[in-house]
This record gives structure tokens, sequence and C-alpha cells, in this order.
């Protein structure tokens, strides 16, 4: 490894004045003190158009071995938790919108989830089925859009990406017509959801999931047999059962590294004991494993809306006793995670009986994913890195939050 | 056979490729500024303000300032009317909303007790003035009821029927004291 601390391993600032230069070249010596060449220090991003927003990492070099990576996030920060201590419950449930901005009905439920859990709410039946059906189509489009993305890093250019586009848009048009917006939905209220499904949705998406799998057969057909996609995934970037379960990883990243963990079967939040799936589990915890695992949730999914759309009950869609101003839960504390598209999405909230929460604070699954980055990079080539990152599936929204 | 599966694919590709012209399917592209999509009636862009018959004195806000307590971004501003001696009048002199700030959460049409404040569907609102032509005061916001039923015709006529319910109950009430309404009933029911 390299020793930084040492002086002919410093990197020299630049003039002053002078801009940050994007890449410099760093004297490599034996541990006999001769020269044996050069390291290289570059800073990917935060402009660099694979890195899935603002996001910047400092790698070295070694020829074209990652020697070291240094992941730098914060570009994004808006101070959500803080923010959302000065105003009331209510107000920051659009706030958790934008935090992981593909998924927001999932960020939604996660929140509504903790404040009910504070406040002692009970879902009606009706809604249970709402939220599970809206999670179930949040990850379908995460998925989709995903595997589009991490073709694009491969240097798939569009076609995979637009294809997934394609049926994104489809979802996200179910959820404007539910909820007005279709990536801010805000549509999950303390008790329940906050309107009713507009007439024709139901059919509309029943219409869609009996579709969706024709769009997953294309994708199979289109990728998962390439050699090149094999050829450029497999064995890269592996993640170790050990270290996955150490380091926290949750989600996708963590079942295909063998691990079986879904909340959903975990905690069984809402009603998800009563459909049945599978849980698909990774053999190498590798690129191609955290791809394909995601295909196949997103089939399972498939069998999760399917009986819910069926079954779906009528009746009351919020809790009678929930209140939507002067909202204000008995002092305690309470943690609200589910199963998010991206792993273990949880809010602590900490209430001291007035309007807003003393303590607010999101463990977001896209920022405990990423800690491992350097782990999954060191000896990988640097064009590999552009393709680990992508199958982190990581949102700077929710890294930097 | 390697090749194989990279020959598979790109039949896929040719598929989508000729089916994007004859397939409905696959017609997925709008022509935007020529072609526009119908929007759902739950769609909703930036707030307006409501009133009944006269633009200015049938608003139906009483400006009690909760939806500006509410708004996340605090991206609402009012200052009540005031009477000659100084006295509150339900009804706003100010009301501001600064578009620039607004995210068009719908926080401030569910917090408000007197259904005056909805979301519009209007989504073209880009002007070239950075400063003050986003701010849109109250003459702007103020849209009439047509114009709500216009867009969202269900979520209207259910207003209007929830109000009209709550007028009477207010009369039946007043009949009942068989005394002069009381004053707060009266400011409320400038309705026609
Ligand atoms: S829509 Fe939301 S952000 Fe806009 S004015 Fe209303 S409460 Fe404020
Ligand atoms: S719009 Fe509604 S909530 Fe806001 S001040 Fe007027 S009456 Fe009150």
């Amino acid at each position: 490894m390299v020793d930084f601390a040492q002086p002919e391993n410093a990197f020299k600032p630049g003039l002053p004045g002078a801009a940050e230069p994007a890449c410099r070249v760093v004297p490599k010596y034996s541990d006999q003190g001769e020269r044996e060449g050069d390291w290289l220090e570059i800073s990917m991003g935060p402009q660099h158009p694979s890195t899935h927003g603002v996001f910047r990492m400092d790698l070295v070099l070694e020829g074209e071995t990652v020697i070291r990576l240094k992941p730098v996030f914060g570009y994004l920060h808006r101070n959500h938790e803080k923010i959302a201590e000065q105003t009331t419950y209510l107000s920051s449930m659009p706030y958790t919108d934008r935090l992981d901005y593909f998924c927001s009905m999932t960020n939604n439920w996660a929140y509504a989830l903790a404040v009910e859990k504070l406040a002692g709410l009970q879902v009606p039946e009706r809604a249970e089925y709402i939220r599970i059906i809206t999670a179930e189509l949040t990850r379908l489009q995460n998925h989709a859009c995903l595997m589009g993305f991490l073709m694009q890093d491969l240097g798939a250019m569009g076609t995979p990406l637009m294809y997934a586009f394609r049926e994104r848009e489809k979802i996200l048009d179910l959820f404007e017509a539910l909820s007005g917006a279709r990536m801010m939905c805000n549509y999950m209220r303390f008790g329940g959801c906050r309107i009713d499904l507009p007439p024709g949705w139901l059919e509309q998406t029943r219409r869609l999931v009996a579709d969706f799998p024709r769009f997953l057969d294309e994708f199979e057909a289109l990728l998962t047999g390439n050699e090149i996609v094999m050829a450029r995934l497999q064995g890269v970037g592996a993640l170790s059962r050990e270290l996955a379960i150490n380091a926290g990883i949750s989600g996708p990243m963590l079942r295909a590294s063998g691990v079986n963990y879904d909340i959903r079967k975990v905690d069984q939040y809402g009603i998800y004991n009563r459909f049945e799936f599978r849980v698909p589990l990774g053999a190498h915890g590798d690129c191609y494993d955290r791809f394909m695992l995601r295909l196949l949730e997103m089939r399972e999914s498939l069998r999760i809306l399917e009986p819910a759309l069926k079954d779906i009950p009528s009746g009351p869609i919020i809790d009678a006793r929930a209140k939507l101003r002067n909202f204000k839960p008995r002092p305690g504390e309470a943690y609200g995670r589910i199963e998010a598209p991206k792993g273990e999405l949880g809010f602590y909230l900490v209430s001291d009986g007035s309007a807003n929460p003393y303590r607010y604070r999101v463990r977001p699954p896209s920022l405990i994913n990423l800690t491992i980055l350097e782990d999954l990079c060191l000896g990988q080539k640097v064009a590999d890195v552009v393709i680990i990152l992508g199958s982190v599936d990581i949102v700077l929204g929710e890294v930097d939050r | 056979m390697p090749g194989f599966g990279i020959i598979k694919g790109l039949k896929e590709t040719a598929r989508n490729f000729f089916g994007s012209y004859h397939d409905p399917g696959r017609f997925v592209t709008i022509q935007y500024p020529e072609e526009k999509r119908e929007h759902h009636e739950n769609y909703r862009s930036f707030p307006f303000l409501v009133y009944d018959g006269d633009p200015v004195k049938g608003l139906r806000c009483v400006s009690c300032k909760i939806c500006e307590k509410e708004c996340p971004p605090q991206c609402i501003y009012i200052v009540p009317e005031q009477d000659g001696s100084g006295k509150l009048l339900k009804f706003p002199r100010i009301f501001d909303i600064d578009v620039s700030v607004c995210m068009g959460c719908q926080i401030c049409v569910e917090v408000c007790p007197f259904d005056s404040i909805k979301m519009d569907q209007e989504f073209e609102v880009s002007t070239a003035d950075r400063f003050g032509g986003l701010i849109l005061n109250r003459s702007k916001l103020a849209k009439s009821n047509e114009y709500y039923h216009q867009i969202r015709p269900a979520e209207a006529t259910a207003v209007d029927a929830q109000l009209a319910a709550e007028r009477e109950r207010q009369q039946a009430k007043a009949a009942a004291a068989k005394s002069p309404a009381p004053a707060a009933a009266a400011t409320r029911e400038k309705k026609p």
C-alpha cells in the first residue's frame, strides 16, 4: 500500500490560485528507495457522466489498476434531517420524496410507517393494499431503470435504457393518475393514503402487470445471454458474504452475496405476509449476480402484484383518528423500516410531544451500500469502477440528503 | 456458441426498430409543443385561489394563515386586510406565492379548512423575468369556481356539495338560536 505520509508520496498542492488538476502524477518508489515508475491520481467526477449524479471518486491508479479509491460526496447536501426537525410531521412528507427520487412511494411509506408507530395509528385494509401495489410498481420501475443505466455504463449506449424508460413511463403515468405527480408523489399519509384510486386505475394497472413479462423477456433476450455483458460483469466487483454483513449492506446488494435477508419477509410490515413470493439469492456476489437478481426480483414483484390487484377490498383509505392539522404524537421514539428497492430504508423519529420531531434521522440504503465501494474496486481496472458503481445502485439525493 | 447471445439481442433490437413503424404499442414519443398529453384529473402543478362571483370580494380565503404555516418551503406570504380601526378582517390584502420556490406538493390544499386554495393544472409558466415574474400575487392567483369545475369536475362538485351542506348547517344553527347570526358565520358566508 502507498504510505501517503511519506514526503515523497505526498501530493503537492497546486500553485496558489490555480485550479485543482483533475489528474496528477505521483512517483513510485520500491522498498529499496529506487524509483520504479509512477502512480496516477485522478479525480473521477463530480461531472463524470457515469457517476449517477454529482459524486466524485479520487482514484490512485497503477497502470490501469485501482490501488486506492476515496469516495467524495456531499455535493447534493440540503440539510433534510435538520429541516425536518424544524417543520411539522406532515411538512416533511414531500421532502422524503426527494431522498431517492426514483422511488418516492417507498420513501413515503417508510416515513409514514415510522410516524404510525409513534402515534399508534392503524392503517385500513384498502390502504395497505394500495401501499403494496404502489411499492411494488416502484420496485419494477427502479430495477428496470437501474439495469438500463448499468448497460449505459457498459457502453450499450441508449438502447436498453430507452427500453427501460419506455416501461417506466407507463408506471409513472399510473402514479400521475393516482397522486397528481409523476415522481414527487407525496401520496401516503399517516394512517393511510391521501386519496382513493381514480376510476379505471386498477384495470390499467392490471393491464400493465399482464404486459410487463413481455418486457422482461425482451430484456432478458437482449442482454442476459450477451457475451459482452457476461465478459464485462462476471467476476467483477465481487462482494463476500462476510463483508456484506459486517458493513451493513442491505437490499439486492446483500442478497446477491447469498444472504437471505429481505425485510418484507423478516419484518412482514404492512400485509406482506399474505403474499407468496420468493427471495432470489446470488451465489458469487459479483456484478452479474446483482444484475440478474434484480431481474428475478421484478418477476417476484409481479407475483405480488397479481393477487394484490385481484383481492383489493373496498373501504376507507385512512384511519379516522389521523389528523392533518395540529398533529402531535405522544412523546416517544420509533423506527420504521421497509425494504425499499435499494435496500433497508429506515426513519428514526424522536417525539417530545410537540408538532415537530425532536430528532429525525434517515437510514439511507444508498449511502451505506456505497461505503464498501473501495473494497469492491481495489485491484480492478479503472473501466470496471464505473460498472461496479452502477451495480451498487445509488441515488445521490439519498446519499447526501 | 460464442456470439449467439449477441445475435439474439440484435434480433430483439431489430424487432423494436421495425415495430416502431407499425406497432401502436411502440408509438411512445409525443411531439411536445405541437402535440400535448391529456392531463388526468388528479394532475397538479401550482396552487390557485378559488373565488365565487367577484374576483376580489368573492375569494373564499379567510386569511387564516394555516397554509402559510404548513407550507414546507415557506413560499406563501399572507397579510390580512384591516379595517379603519386596525381590526383584522377575514380577507387577504396580500396573498403571494413564489412559484420558483413552490414544489407543488399540495400540502396547502390539504390543510386549508375553507376549500379556498386548490391545485392548478397550468404547467407552462416559464418567464424571462427572473425576480418578479414568478411571484404570483392575489389577482394572478384568483381563478373562478367555474375554472375549477373545468379542470377537476369530480372534485369540484364534491367540494361544492360539502360547502352547501356546511352553509345549511350554519343557517339552521342561526335559525335555532333565533338571534342575529354570529359575526363569524356572517363573514364566512359571503358566497352568493
Ligand atoms: S403546493 Fe406546497 S410548496 Fe406550493 S404553496 Fe402549496 S404547500 Fe407550499
Ligand atoms: S388559503 Fe385557506 S388555509 Fe390559506 S389562509 Fe386562506 S383560508 Fe387559510
